[in-house]
């Protein structure tokens, strides 16, 4: 008969309609500002750049190695090497990036420059509110503002970050052995150490 | 009146005539129009309200992708196949994979394989609901039924998020591989949306495919003929709804696709609303294989462990992949001259070729109708300019 399957699509919709005040499963929207999704552990938005410790300089992971730069896919990064040499993460002397810039306007959160950093350096932030009101200056993010702690990193995405730590202190055991700068060494391990354990 | 080679402009067109003698009106839809899909637009020459000519212009989102490509290392385009059709990136990351992995001589893990298996299968379902509640907002149902597809698709766009990081550029496969191991709990949630899915596409079927509105509105509507199909090199769920049996999963089997029971969807008339049902019970078939390949993931390694993500030179060579991708055969051809860039670097889209039929199907139509037609090709503009 001409109409029923209307009828029939109308009792889904009507279904849908009341189901909504009684079942979480087709109310699935939220009021947007005031509340938020939960976030979800394995979720990325832009990179940012890990240090150990307290002070930013002493402490960043990053020893200028320069290749995420080159394999960043849209080469919105920018590295200027140190001229001097100062410990990294496991008590070595190397390079610091003099010059550490990123256009997020440009990068496209693929995470390459992640994967490819043997130093786990570099690694994918959350924070998704960027609006910005210059969108040269605001968006070009320089050292200090990529920097973010250890800790901050444990704290948005804790699986990854204990298994980076728990590699990193394997890492460091193994350069212990050779007496080479206990003083460097143990600001190093101050700053990770109790994060790894 | 645009094309590339337009040799002299003329300011004021001259208007052109039917056969009757009766002027006929050029209509410019798009390229913000909203039944385009993307940035897309159609010269229609219209008799009344009838069809008499279509031209499709597009390249309004062309980014150069394939010369991207070939000046970048292999590893680097894995981002950009993202964004070709940026509703399926699971299975550009897959095609893409798998032309690297036949051109190196790579040979995935079993549970890679596996686990490309199921994202795949999951955005075969995202795409194909999305798809349709968008054939229904172009038909004039505003809104309702595109919400409730949305509603579904989201809850596979969480099991992305988890998985890859990102809803939608998952950038997730590697060569020889995958880039991470699912997380605690995902297959259990994967598993929860699969078995909640076939009350949702239920519930989707009750609401369109007997409703007589849409009947009168989709059937008989843009019919292909299998032999304009074939003869146009049509892919996809529109190449089957014309009857031709040709499903890449059954017809190559490649990855593993050998090992799943699973049906292949034909239509009859090769219409708008064979295409929409051939899609919707392609859905239940992808559920079919998702349940197997759940229920049989083994364990083991992700990642092929020889393969460099850095300094990656396959063999000099060419190799091309070619997958199901929810729209159609995708395929990447690649050559390597050895060194760290492909030499050439050849995308083969299923919307674009999809696509080129468009006017065949419209000839003789009203202009409604090519609203709907164009939305049961199932075109994303980003595939198709590249």
């Amino acid at each position: 008969m001409l109409g029923v399957g209307v009828l029939k699509g109308l009792v889904e919709t009507a279904r849908n309609f009341f189901g909504s005040y009684v079942s979480e499963e087709r109310l699935t929207t939220l009021q947007y500002p005031e509340e938020t999704s939960p976030r979800i552990e394995a979720s990325r938005s832009f990179p940012f750049l890990v240090y150990d410790g307290s002070d930013w300089q002493q402490g960043m992971r990053c020893v200028s190695c320069q290749i995420c730069e080159k394999e960043c896919p849209p080469k919105c990064i920018f590295i200027e090497k140190s001229p001097d040499k100062k410990p990294d993460a496991v008590g070595k002397m190397q390079f610091y990036p003099a010059k550490f810039d990123i256009d997020i306007s440009v990068c496209m959160s693929c995470q390459i420059c992640v994967e490819v950093c043997p130093f786990d350096a570099i690694k994918m932030d959350v924070d998704y509110n960027l609006s910005a009101t210059n969108r040269f200056s605001d968006l070009l993010l320089d050292k200090e503002r990529l920097s973010k702690s250890n800790e901050y990193y444990h704290e948005i995405h804790p699986t990854e970050a204990a298994s980076v730590d728990a590699d990193l202190a394997a890492a460091r055991e193994k350069a212990a052995p050779k007496p080479a700068a206990p003083a460097t060494a143990a600001v190093q391990t101050a700053g990770t150490g109790g994060a790894a354990s | 009146m645009s094309t590339f080679s337009a040799p002299a402009m003329e300011l004021t067109p001259k208007p052109s005539y039917a056969a009757d003698g009766a002027q006929l009106l050029e209509v410019s839809m798009g390229p913000q129009h909203p039944s385009t899909h993307g940035v897309f637009r159609m010269d229609v020459a219209l008799d009344g309200e009838t069809v008499v000519k279509l031209k499709p212009i597009f390249g309004y989102l062309h980014r150069n992708h394939e010369k991207l490509g070939e000046d970048q290392s292999y590893i680097a385009s894995m981002p950009y196949t993202d964004r070709l059709d940026y509703f399926c990136s699971m299975t550009n990351n897959w095609a893409y994979a798998l032309a690297v992995e036949k051109l190196a001589g790579i040979v995935v893990p079993e549970r890679a394989e596996y686990l490309r298996v199921i994202t795949a299968e999951l955005t075969r379902l995202q795409n194909h609901t999305s798809l349709v509640g968008f054939l229904m907002q172009d038909m004039g149902a505003s809104g309702t039924p595109l919400m409730y597809a949305f509603r579904e698709r989201e809850k596979i766009l969480d099991l992305f998020e988890s998985l890859s990081g990102a809803r939608m550029m998952c950038n997730y496969m590697r060569f020889g591989g995958c880039r991470v191991d699912l997380p605690k709990g995902w297959q259990q949630q994967a598993q929860s949306v699969v078995d909640a899915y076939p009350k949702f596409l239920d519930e989707f079927e009750a609401l369109l495919t007997s409703n007589e509105i849409l009947m009168a509105r989709t059937q008989g509507v843009g019919a292909l003929s299998s032999e304009l199909a074939i003869a146009a090199g049509i892919t996809g769920p529109m190449l089957r709804a014309s009857g031709v049996n040709y499903d890449l999963r059954k017809v190559d089997a490649y990855g593993i696709y050998d090992r799943f029971q699973f049906r292949v969807p034909l239509g009859d008339h090769g219409d708008v609303y064979d295409r929409c049902m051939v899609r919707l019970l392609e859905m239940r078939e992808s559920l079919e294989i998702l349940k197997q390949a759940l229920r049989d993931l083994p364990e083991g390694p992700i990642q092929d462990p020889k393969t460099k993500v850095r300094n990656f030179k396959p063999k000099p060579g060419e190799a091309y992949g070619r997958i199901e991708a929810p729209k159609g055969e995708l395929g990447f051809y690649l050559i390597s001259d050895g060194s760290a860039n492909p030499y050439r670097f050849r995308v083969r889209p299923p919307s674009l070729i999809n696509l080129t039929i468009l006017e065949d199907l419209c000839l003789g139509r009203n202009i409604a109708d090519v609203v709907i037609i164009l939305g049961s090709v199932d075109i994303v503009m980003g595939e198709v300019d590249r």
